[in-house]
């Protein structure tokens, strides 16, 4: 059950993706180019996710447990810091650069665009020195810490 | 501000959003899980046992979306993308939004649709800023440059 849940949300998300327009980067685009000819529909696509999404989260907050029993994993990071302010700065830079956030360009590439498939392999390596520095950069200063 | 009529779609795009919301409800509602794309493909990264296969079945069911599209829109509903940026351009988008998205703990799925839903402060700052940041590139490139 567990397993059909997990594949029908992103089925789910997938095609609220490309029926919305998020997976169009001209789109995306055209609603991030404020001072030219704006496009305004992801605010709506905002809004209706949104919409929805206040209503499974004011649910889930109230329970300890999903509806099939197992564990709720809700954030418990509340700290607005110096690495969430930089990490949004450089994500917004690069979405603004080509108009794909992470989402978008994965259901383009599963629909075969060559270039979401280049997108998503930067994306991947990006990911990966993200993962490089964490282990080099800041967990031995967090080990250092937590032996103090 | 002019608002570029000829490419606004009001309705399929709040309807396309209340379809994300559904998912997003799916996900913490059944799975228990936050549906943040960056953290679930992020978890791949450095992945640990027992936390793996859902990450996997997510992803065959985004991977299955543009097929089963397909079956229901009507013909030509789905203008092919427009994806202007170059093979280099995309490629340093990729890494930014790569890097980006792991050092602030989410994206547009994440902060934008779950974590305003939660009413939380801190994806707040995060989708203000992201939003804010991808308004002053769009800027640069297309209006200073």
């Amino acid at each position: 059950m567990q397993k059909i849940t997990e594949f029908l949300a992103g089925l789910l998300f997938g095609m609220g993706l490309l029926l919305s327009g998020m997976s169009d980067p001209g789109k995306v685009l055209g609603f991030l180019d404020l001072f030219g000819t704006w496009d305004p529909s992801l605010a709506l696509v905002m809004g209706g996710a949104i919409l929805v999404g206040i209503f499974a989260f004011t649910v889930a907050k109230k329970r300890t447990t999903n509806f099939l029993g197992g564990a709720l994993h809700l954030p418990k990071a509340n700290q607005i810091d110096r690495r969430l302010v930089i990490g949004a700065l450089l994500f917004g830079a690069g979405w603004g650069l080509a108009g794909f956030c992470p989402g978008p360009g994965l259901v383009s590439m599963f629909s075969g665009q060559p270039k979401a498939f280049a997108f998503v392999l930067a994306m991947v390596i990006g990911m990966l020195l993200y993962e490089a520095a964490d282990r080099f950069i800041h967990q031995p200063r967090a080990r250092q810490a937590a032996t103090r | 501000m002019t608002i570029d009529w000829a490419h606004f779609t009001p309705w399929a795009s709040l309807l396309g959003g209340v379809v994300l919301g559904l998912a997003s409800a799916i996900f913490i509602l059944f799975n228990g899980r936050i549906l943040g794309i960056s953290g679930i493909l992020g978890g791949l990264m450095s992945p640990r046992l027992g936390d793996i296969g859902w990450r996997i079945s997510f992803f065959l069911g985004m991977a299955a979306a543009p097929t089963v599209f397909a079956w229901w829109a009507p013909a030509g509903f789905l203008s092919a993308p427009r994806i202007d940026a170059s093979y280099g351009l995309i490629v340093i988008a990729g890494l930014l939004v790569g890097l980006g998205t792991r050092y602030g703990s989410g994206c547009t799925s994440g902060h934008g649709v779950c974590g305003l839903s939660r009413l939380s402060p801190r994806s707040l700052v995060a989708t203000l800023t992201f939003m804010g940041a991808g308004f002053a590139t769009v800027f640069a490139v297309r209006h200073l440059f």
